[in-house]
């Protein structure tokens, strides 16, 4: 379980978090949905520890981030970045078995490879594509390398960031029944951060909007379209006019 | 007495500007060397280090040392002739090469070449995210990012110094014997006689320091960038003034200890 309490986070004058709280049962996935710059990527982040809160506490399985022993507390998460994160220098198999090359995850080479190729077909990538570089592949061929490497180490938990920015539809329909098979035979923690409603409807077992700097709304995917929260409604049926004020 | 506060003000936010970019550099650095002597150690991405800042930096060093060599045994001819002292060619370039020329060149070329490239790398990495990804895949940026180059500038630049100064030496030679009309085997005895123990050590020790100073800057930047194209090419272009600058200054604290030696 991941919980987020009252948590709050400013750059200088703006403040953008401003009282998160939010829960995320184990084996569930959350989807954050909310408008650019709304601070849903911080929220995830804060989970992390690559942004530290400036108040408020957010536990996993009722310990403090915060306090939890790096490593061990890292190796429980995967994470698919925005842009892939694909580190350019390493050919794409050793960006997939990153973490089973080095540290305490560490396994010999030519099984790291193994899994690594393992993964890749899972994500529908074929071998050949193991020994190119990520600047040879296309965007929706990087985030599959980038979704391999997130299960890669087969994590309790994992985050994905925007997992369909930058796709054509027909991509962003086969990354989001990728990601929602895997997190259902994993039986993993998901957490995702759209504003795609047809990844929201894809992926998610419940859905929270951050709106204002707090959880506007939060509850199951199938209570969605009925939950007569005004933000919500405007913002899944991407309406101009309402209460949240569009930027012309 | 408005526009002399004023002035006032823009004066002491300058200097405290700079007072605290040097204590946030002071600490990066302490944190590096820090990180350099605790586990875990990334042996491969040392040797890529290794090779970027060293055996590749070979040609430039090369080239600007030979040329410089050869310019100075010309000049020193040319001033030396007013008062009928040509024959101090060979001396006067092998310690003006060894103990001054040699270190600064390389680090200068070090700052233009290694310098940029890491600074622009990393700052790359960080604007795409892929710092971040490093910290979730349990990697730690200094450890995989940092360290592995400031080693490599602290270990291959004395090397290259010490390269470069036999180079200049070389060109010099070349242009005393081949233009300036200078005895082949007296002039590298005068080389050899002219030159002591206490030249070579300043020589490849401001060759480590700038080394320290030419890496620990490209990373600084690297690492500190701002938001998209923009911030890499203002990183890149921070890195490098900085690198300059301070090796130029660290040139002159180490030139007075070595002085006073």
């Amino acid at each position: 379980m991941i919980e987020l309490r009252d948590v709050h986070k400013a750059f200088g004058p703006k403040k953008v978090l401003k009282g998160v709280n939010l829960s995320i049962p184990k084996g569930t996935s959350m989807v954050v949905i909310g408008g650019s710059g709304t601070g849903k990527s911080i929220c995830l982040k804060s989970v992390l520890g690559l942004v530290t809160p400036d108040s408020g506490m957010i536990t996993l399985d009722g310990q403090d981030v915060m306090r939890a022993e790096r490593d061990s507390f890292l190796a429980r998460f995967g994470m698919l970045f925005q842009g892939g994160a694909l580190f350019d220098s390493l050919p794409v198999w050793q960006n997939v078995a990153f973490r089973l090359l080095r540290g305490s995850l560490k396994r010999p080479k030519a099984e790291a490879r193994e899994i690594a190729i393992e993964k890749l077909r899972r994500v529908g990538l074929t071998p050949d594509v193991a020994d190119l570089f990520p600047a040879e592949l296309s965007g929706g061929m990087q985030k599959r390398v980038g979704l391999a490497r997130a299960i890669a180490a087969e994590p309790e938990i994992i985050f994905f960031d925007e997992p369909t920015t930058g796709l054509d539809p027909i991509m962003s329909g086969v990354i989001n029944e990728l990601i929602r098979e895997i997190v259902t035979e994993m039986g993993a923690t998901a957490m995702t951060i759209t504003h795609d409603m047809s990844s929201v409807r894809a992926i998610a077992d419940n859905v929270a909007m951050l709106h204002g700097g707090v959880i506007q709304w939060t509850g199951p995917v199938s209570q969605m379209d009925a939950s007569g929260d005004p933000y919500l409604d405007q913002f899944i049926h991407g309406r101009a006019e309402g209460p949240i004020e569009a930027v012309r | 007495m408005n526009i002399l506060t004023h002035f006032l003000a823009a004066i002491g936010h300058t200097v405290l500007g700079v007072l605290a970019a040097m204590g946030r550099i002071s600490i990066f650095a302490g944190q590096t060397l820090g990180h350099m002597v605790r586990p875990p150690i990334y042996l491969k991405e040392i040797g890529h280090a290794l090779l970027s800042v060293g055996y590749f930096s070979l040609p430039v060093v090369g080239l600007t040392a030979f040329f410089t060599g050869g310019a100075l045994a010309l000049q020193i001819y040319s001033g030396g002739a007013r008062f009928n002292a040509e024959a101090v060619v060979p001396q006067i370039v092998a310690i003006g090469m060894v103990r001054e020329l040699g270190p600064v060149l390389v680090g200068l070329m070090i700052a233009a070449r290694v310098t940029s490239s890491i600074a622009a790398e990393i700052a790359t990495m960080k604007v795409t995210e892929q710092i971040d990804a490093l910290v979730t895949l349990s990697t730690h940026p200094m450890k995989h990012l940092t360290v592995p180059r400031v080693l490599a500038g602290l270990i291959m630049v004395p090397v290259l110094v010490g390269i470069g100064d036999i180079i200049g030496i070389m060109g010099g030679y070349i242009v005393g014997t081949r233009s300036l009309g200078f005895n082949s085997a007296a002039y590298l005895q005068n080389t050899v006689n002219f030159i002591e123990g206490l030249d070579i050590i300043s020589s490849l020790v401001k060759g480590a320091a700038f080394g320290f100073i030419a890496t620990l800057m490209g990373c600084y930047y690297g690492m500190n960038t701002s938001r998209g194209a923009a911030g890499v090419g203002k990183a890149t272009k921070g890195a490098v003034e900085a690198a300059a600058v301070l090796i130029l200054a660290a040139n002159f604290l180490l030139t007075t200890v070595f002085f006073s030696i």
